[in-house]
């Protein structure tokens, strides 16, 4: 007993959240040994090695056991292409906005100029704005600007212009700039200029006093602004769906499409190799972490 | 009254555990009372346990051993909202969301006070504390010394029977320290109220202090009024850690009355001194003496611990001259008045100067080594 | 000319804001202009967009129609403003619900061991990561007739020997519901985790020492304090939950339409952009009106960025 301990309600409140959370993440899993086809109810592990079996559509034997819709996917060259669509974007989506979002929050924290105000403003549209009304924006933007340009170059057939990867890595990043500059500036308006101004007494001209000083500094703020961006890009369904094309199918494109249509453990078999993936990142990062303390 | 003491500590000890999983003992079996009315300080350096203590008193530590008693009452695992004592923080931890007025009216809403009572006893308390006509702003509206008024009056609103105050003006710069450490006294007086107060500043300790208990590593070394921890410290620690001193190691050659005479093996000499606690002849001891007790002369005044030395340094500041001397391969620091005024240098000491140091007895005292 | 920009604030502030104006100007404000315009528009036979004037779109939007059962001349459909009203207190509802579920979560992070935070605090990014679509489909899988919370279900009716009939939980409101607040759940934890853990220990201690319990310590300095987090909270759910329309659309199939079911369709099923264009737009200002009485009543939260 002490007068630091907390509340048993908050104690039990938090368990159940957290088992709340992880829960539908569990079964999705446990689904993804699933023996049955139809992957409508759970009907056992496929239990033996062997050439494929199936009895009343489970599969009762599997050259892979029970990780025989795991074998499916990796032949799923869907998947493959999607979940590459996927890195792709997120990766390339995250280092621009990262770059560019920075950049704004210095102008806006330590700079003085034209528009200002506009651009401080114009940063907060994501946020309050339904993605769904953005996303039929550009789409309706990509669409016509397309259709303008290849009537005016007469192009056709594949030659003509149409969205891809290219128009979803710009909306990505276009959405992720904002939360990124709200980072690093919340992080800028809570540190000193006297260091810089240190700095630059000591003889540092503004670009060494950036890279020596500021940039350290902020550094931590300039990575959960990319973390942040990272999540968001990955997370993201509705601007993806209405700017991808033929070519540019991301993960979540891809299983919603599946999911209308059909469910099959491919499905679980995909989110759990993606679970795990995110799982043994996570792990490294705070191993990597601990270590550096 | 219930007691004849406000608060009382009985062998009280904190465990804390280390990051690393270790224990280690905050405060260590502390007995102490504090009698009502009075002005109570705790002093040490960082670490010494006087801030947990304060906490406990407070309740929001509990003791791992021993019991802590409020006006006679064993306060147990008592939580600080049930407890007649009130704090005042050395971050102030003052509610941002809330004005001065809604600040202060607060603990007298917890104890559900009449609204007509809360406004008067607001007014009142910030009247007190010569903050009236503030009560609208918002604690970051206000200077440092004011959200420290603010905290005080937040405080004494309740009438506690204790106030706690921990490092209160540790905040605030030299100036307004030294006004607010008049006002504060002058303002116990007033409210008769016991207080409570913790600092590492000993000028301010002895300053505003009715008593003083001077910790160091979880345990109380000394209770006492200023004069006799400054005059009269029991122990080397205390001598060295209030004010300055000259210590000088040595052992007791005979033990009579409260005079002791110490054997000096670097002076090969003999000194008497007071003796503050209990020593017996063949104790290793130190021997203390303030610089400001020690008389220089040109010729030997008196036989008893007279020893001549060398001038190594003198520097003037002001009110009085700092001499560093030599005196037979001992470092001595002696702080002499300058009272008449005068631009000769010749009335001042002089490096390589040689003179008669004068430690007399009654000025020397003779320390159990920590 | 290089010294002068080296010197000239105003021009390296220009240069560094410049790719990001681009960006919200071209693919933010542009795009919203577009929008306008497109609303305004008549369809094309092949689903394309005649440029127009017309406030067609707007008035099938509020229902309105000349062609009347009971005869008038002028009568109001309500399909729209139904579907409008559903999303809007769907988005109300699981906005509570998040912040019910979210906020004891929160306050045990931010009160843990400092070393222990980020662990909880990955605990509660790591469903994020799984993406938007899988956490829909996880629910599929839950609340089917064969699917494990029916299941369980049998379990304890049949531990308890009490007949059970499979509930019909899929493809019904509740089951949006649900589906909601689980996709939204972490985006309320991390803005209220961040003004909780701003809350100095001295002033709950202050709190206590003047006499509050630990209950009136949460009502009066704790909720206050935390306040600016909820608020940030509430943008970043009940705006999303207002145009989703994925969960609708697999966990509600076809009883439960929203105003993103509407424009999606709009744009891929039934082809007339120019009128999902315009519910679009509808939604939007509604939207914004909310946020801006809900924001001048609470304040902006600084904590939206986590």
């Amino acid at each position: 007993m002490n007068p630091h301990r907390r509340s048993p309600f908050i104690l039990i409140a938090t368990i159940l959240v957290y088992f709340f959370l992880y829960a539908p993440i569990f079964v999705l899993v446990i689904y993804s040994f699933n023996s049955s086809r139809a992957n409508v109810q759970f009907d056992g592990f496929i239990s033996s090695y062997g050439d494929l079996q199936i009895v009343n559509g489970d599969v009762t034997q599997s050259p892979c056991g029970p990780f025989h819709w795991f074998c499916e996917l990796s032949k799923n060259r869907e998947v493959i292409n999607a979940a590459k669509n996927t890195l792709t974007i997120a990766f390339t989506a995250t280092i621009i906005s990262t770059i560019v979002g920075t950049m704004a929050a210095l102008a806006l924290q330590r700079y003085d100029f034209k528009l200002k105000a506009f651009s401080q403003v114009s940063l907060y549209i994501p946020i309050v704005i339904p993605e769904i009304v953005m996303g039929i924006g550009i789409l309706t933007l990509f669409s016509q600007l397309f259709s303008l340009l290849n009537n005016w170059l007469n192009l056709a057939g594949d030659a003509r212009m149409t969205m891809g990867l290219f128009t979803v890595i710009l909306s990505h990043i276009a959405f992720m700039i904002p939360f990124v500059t709200l980072v690093v500036q919340a992080r800028l308006q809570g540190f000193d200029k006297s260091y810089e101004e240190a700095a630059m007494d000591l003889g540092a001209n503004e670009w060494t006093t950036f890279q020596r000083v500021t940039f350290p500094m902020i550094l931590p703020g300039v990575l959960s602004g990319a973390l942040l961006a990272f999540t968001l890009s990955l997370d993201d369904f509705v601007i993806t769906f209405f700017t991808n094309g033929p070519g540019s199918t991301t993960l979540p494109i891809y299983v919603y499409g599946l999911l209308r249509r059909i469910i099959t453990p491919q499905v679980n078999a995909l989110s759990t190799v993606w679970i795990s993936i995110v799982f043994i990142a996570v792990l490294l990062l705070q191993w990597i972490q601990s270590r550096e303390k | 009254m219930g007691s004849k003491y406000a608060v009382e500590l009985r062998n009280v000890v904190k465990q804390f555990i280390t990051p690393e999983g270790g224990e280690i003992a905050a405060v260590d079996h502390v007995t102490m009372q504090i009698r009502n009315g009075e002005f109570f300080s705790m002093l040490g350096s960082s670490g010494c346990g006087k801030t947990t203590s304060l906490r406990m008193i407070a309740g929001f530590e509990w003791p791992t051993e021993g019991e802590v008693y409020i006006d006679g009452e064993p306060q147990g695992h008592k939580p600080p909202f049930l407890r007649p004592v009130n704090t005042v923080f050395q971050s102030y931890a003052l509610f941002q969301h809330m004005t001065v007025q809604e600040n202060v009216a607060f603990g007298l809403e917890m104890e559900r006070v009449e609204k007509a009572e809360i406004e008067r006893r607001v007014g009142e308390a910030l009247e007190m504390v010569k903050l009236s006509g503030m009560q609208r702003r918002r604690p970051k509206q206000l200077s440092g010394g004011q959200q420290q008024r603010v905290a005080l009056a937040r405080a004494l609103v309740k009438r506690p029977k204790v106030l706690l105050l921990d490092e209160p003006l540790g905040a605030l710069d030299l100036k307004l320290r030294k006004e607010m450490q008049l006002e504060l006294k002058s303002l116990q007086q007033e409210v008769g109220i016991t207080f409570i107060y913790v600092t590492h500043d000993q000028e301010e300790a002895l300053t505003m202090s009715d008593r003083i208990a001077v910790m160091s590593h979880g345990k109380v070394l000394q209770i006492g009024p200023s004069v006799e921890i400054y005059e009269r410290p029991t122990s080397r620690f205390v001598a060295d850690f209030i004010g300055e001193s000259n210590f000088l190691d040595g052992r007791v050659k005979s033990v009579k009355g409260d005079q002791a005479i110490v054997n000096v093996p670097a002076w090969g000499e003999e000194l008497t001194g007071i003796v503050t606690s209990k020593v017996r002849a063949g104790d290793e001891v130190a021997v203390s003496i303030r610089p400001e007790k020690i008389r220089l002369a040109e010729k030997q005044g008196i036989k008893e611990n007279s020893l001549q030395g060398v001038v190594v340094n003198s520097t003037y500041i002001g009110s009085d001259t700092h001499v560093y001397l030599d005196v037979r391969g001992q470092r001595i620091k002696v702080w002499e008045q300058n009272r008449i005024s005068t631009l000769d240098p010749r009335a001042y000491y002089r490096n390589g100067q040689k003179v008669w140091v004068m430690l007399l007895p009654e000025n020397t005292l003779v320390l159990p080594k920590d | 000319m290089l010294r002068r920009l080296r010197e000239d604030k105003s021009i390296q502030g220009t240069f560094l804001i410049t790719p990001t104006l681009v960006f919200m100007v071209g693919l933010l404000i542009i795009p919203l202009i577009l929008t306008t315009i497109v609303s305004f528009g008549h369809r094309s036979a092949d689903g394309g967009v005649i440029y127009a004037f017309s406030f067609d779109n707007y008035l099938r939007l509020i229902g309105y129609s000349t062609q009347c059962d009971n005869g008038a001349s002028v009568c109001f459909d309500p399909l729209y403003a139904q579907i409008m009203w559903r999303s809007f207190s769907l988005a109300f509802n699981t906005t509570v619900l998040v912040i019910l579920l979210a906020y004891p979560l929160a306050y045990f992070i931010a009160r843990a061991h400092p070393i222990r935070r980020n662990t909880f605090l990955f605990l509660v990014l790591i469903p994020l990561w799984t993406n938007f679509v899988i956490r829909v489909y996880a629910w599929m899988m839950l609340l089917r007739k064969e699917g494990v919370i029916n299941i369980v279900f049998g379990w304890i009716a049949g531990m308890l020997h009490i007949p059970f009939t499979p509930l019909e939980m899929l493809y019904t409101p509740g089951a949006v519901l649900v589906g909601m607040v689980y996709e939204f759940l972490p985006f309320m934890i991390l803005p209220i985790y961040t003004s909780l853990e701003k809350i100095d220990n001295s002033l709950y201690e202050a709190a206590a020492d003047l006499g509050a319990n630990p209950f009136r310590t949460f009502l009066r300095v704790t909720l206050p304090l935390s306040m600016p987090g909820v608020v940030a909270g509430t943008i970043l759910v009940f705006i999303p939950v207002m145009g989703t329309f994925i969960v609708s659309d697999l966990l509600g199939g076809r009883q439960v339409i929203l105003v993103g079911n509407l424009i999606q369709r709009q744009f891929l099923d039934a082809r007339d952009p120019t009128f999902g264009s315009a519910a679009s737009l509808i939604l939007m200002v509604l939207t914004l009106i909310v946020t801006y009485f809900y924001t001048r009543k609470f304040g902006f939260g600084e904590e939206i960025v986590v």
